[in-house]
């Protein structure tokens, strides 16, 4: 079982917005300012907090998106925008620099992966649920881990994909990484199949084999996790080496 | 501190008078777990108490079923803030799985298939405020939701009420399960909001 560290008192925090980038046209990343903080693993999470003038408030959880070092001391989150949602509209269409927000993390021991890890590490990603994902490859790359990181990436359409550019990067200038894209609604032009749902040819065609026992996350809405991690271990994965994280919805 | 967040208005659906603060409706029912759904035949299920001396009591899925039942209508609260109102399920009171076993304990520790573990001060699941729940709105609970059987703890955040439970184990001291040894509180009561270690 886990005995990870444990975080001191989880307070809340101002954090200052420093930067805003729009990722996809729904998408929007929140660079952070959060004096003090402690630093993170790649793949924990923090909680916000928004407080209305009559003193109302909702708080929701984000995974963090970026890899901690302390000389840039930011934090940044990836918001998908749902359209009829209480907090994520506010978050991808009327923050803006200079917005103070309550933050309180980083949270979560346990679906996080650590560079010391020796194993091979398989990322399986359902919209949003890229982001924790987006940050052990970050990790990784800072510092040039040598573990090898494959990424299956299920996505609407092309225009959906977050970190597109940075993940084509990466892939072309570090060997060790590799990521296949699944679209389920539209696929870019020319690509070999039509649009379909992650399912065991993928996984079994773009994952590792169970007998090189990599350490697995998968991460996005419920059903999403629900199937990929049924796949993993009906391919013969030791469910104890698959982590989870599910974003709720559906 | 309470900082204003500029222009957010909340749009409070369902806001509802009986919810634990932070807590958020939902309608739907939401799941989280650490890792794969384990799937469990029932004719390979079993529960065991184990007592601080070593005794062990083991029901399995047909002895389980031949106990007394109850029918449950409990609000549940997720640590994740969504809450779910007048949730209705079927199971054994942990009062009747307790009636013949001796212990001094006043800890347990819930084991469950898969490896997950949760601590439970034992007065918490006495006195008709614990079941070992197998049906869900009046169907076999659904693996994904802890089937075939899970702890059902209403009045604490919904991770004590361990899925897919397989043991009870009597502890004289307390000490922290699964979420618990990753930073969540020691007990979890949502209308104080302890969520973490130190709420
Ligand atoms: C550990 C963790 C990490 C996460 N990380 C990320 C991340 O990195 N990026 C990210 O984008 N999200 C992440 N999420 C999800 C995030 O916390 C929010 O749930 C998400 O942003 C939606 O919040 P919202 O307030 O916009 O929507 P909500 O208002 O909460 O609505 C969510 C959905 O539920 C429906 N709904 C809500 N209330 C009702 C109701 N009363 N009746 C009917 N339907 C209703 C809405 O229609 C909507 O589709 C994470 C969640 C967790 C638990």
């Amino acid at each position: 079982m886990v005995r990870a560290a444990l975080p001191g008192r989880l307070s809340w925090r101002a954090g200052t917005v420093s930067a805003v980038r729009q990722e996809t046209p729904s998408a929007r990343t929140l660079v952070l300012e959060i004096p003090d903080w402690p630093g993170h693993l790649p793949g924990q999470h923090l909680d916000l907090r928004l407080t209305a003038e009559d003193g109302y408030s909702a708080q929701r959880s984000y995974s963090i998106a970026s890899d901690w070092s302390a000389a840039s001391g930011q934090v940044e989150i990836t918001i998908q925008r749902l359209d009829d949602g209480e907090v994520s509209p506010y978050l991808t269409d009327v923050v803006e620099p200079g917005d103070q927000i309550e933050l309180r993390g980083p949270i979560g021991g346990w679906f996080v992966w650590r560079a010391t890890q020796p194993a091979p590490v398989l990322l399986v990603a359902g919209g949003s649920g890229i982001v924790p994902l987006m940050a052990m490859i970050r990790d990784r790359g800072r510092r040039r881990a040598r573990q090898p990181f494959r990424l299956i990436y299920s996505v609407r359409t092309p225009e959906d994909a977050c970190f597109a550019d940075e993940l084509r990067r990466r892939v072309r200038d570090d060997p060790g990484l590799d990521v296949h894209f699944v679209y389920t609604r539209k696929t870019p032009d020319g690509w070999p199949t039509p649009p379909k749902r992650i399912d065991v040819a993928t996984i079994n065609s773009h994952g590792w084999p169970p007998d090189f026992a990599p350490d697995v996350f998968v991460c996005g809405p419920t059903s999403f996790v629900e199937t990929a991690a049924d796949i993993l271990v009906a391919l013969g994965h030791d469910p104890k080496k698959v982590r989870t994280e599910r974003f709720g919805g559906a | 501190m309470g900082i204003i967040s500029r222009g957010f208005g909340g749009r409070r659906r369902d806001s509802a008078p009986d919810l634990p603060p932070g807590q958020y409706l939902t309608h739907d029912f939401p799941v989280l777990s650490a890792g794969p759904t384990p799937r469990v035949p029932l004719d390979r299920w079993r529960l065991t108490v184990a007592t601080e001396s070593g005794q062990k009591h083991t029901w399995d899925w047909s002895e389980l079923l031949a106990l007394p039942s109850e029918e449950i209508t409990k609000d549940i609260h997720c640590v994740t803030k969504w809450s779910k109102l007048g949730t209705t399920w079927r199971g054994v009171s942990l009062d009747t799985l307790f009636e013949d076993v001796e212990t001094a304990a006043d800890y347990v520790m819930a084991h469950s298939y898969g490896g997950y573990t949760t601590n439970i001060p034992f007065e918490d699941l006495l006195d008709g405020k614990a079941w070992i729940a197998y049906e869900f709105d009046g169907e076999p609970l659904h693996p994904e939701h802890g089937g075939p059987a899970r702890l059902l703890i209403p009045h604490l955040y919904f991770w004590k009420s361990a899925k897919w439970v397989n043991g009870l184990e009597m502890m004289l001291e307390d000490e922290p399960g699964f979420w618990e040894a990753a930073g969540y509180h020691m007990y979890g009561d949502p209308w104080s909001e302890q969520r973490y270690q130190g709420d």
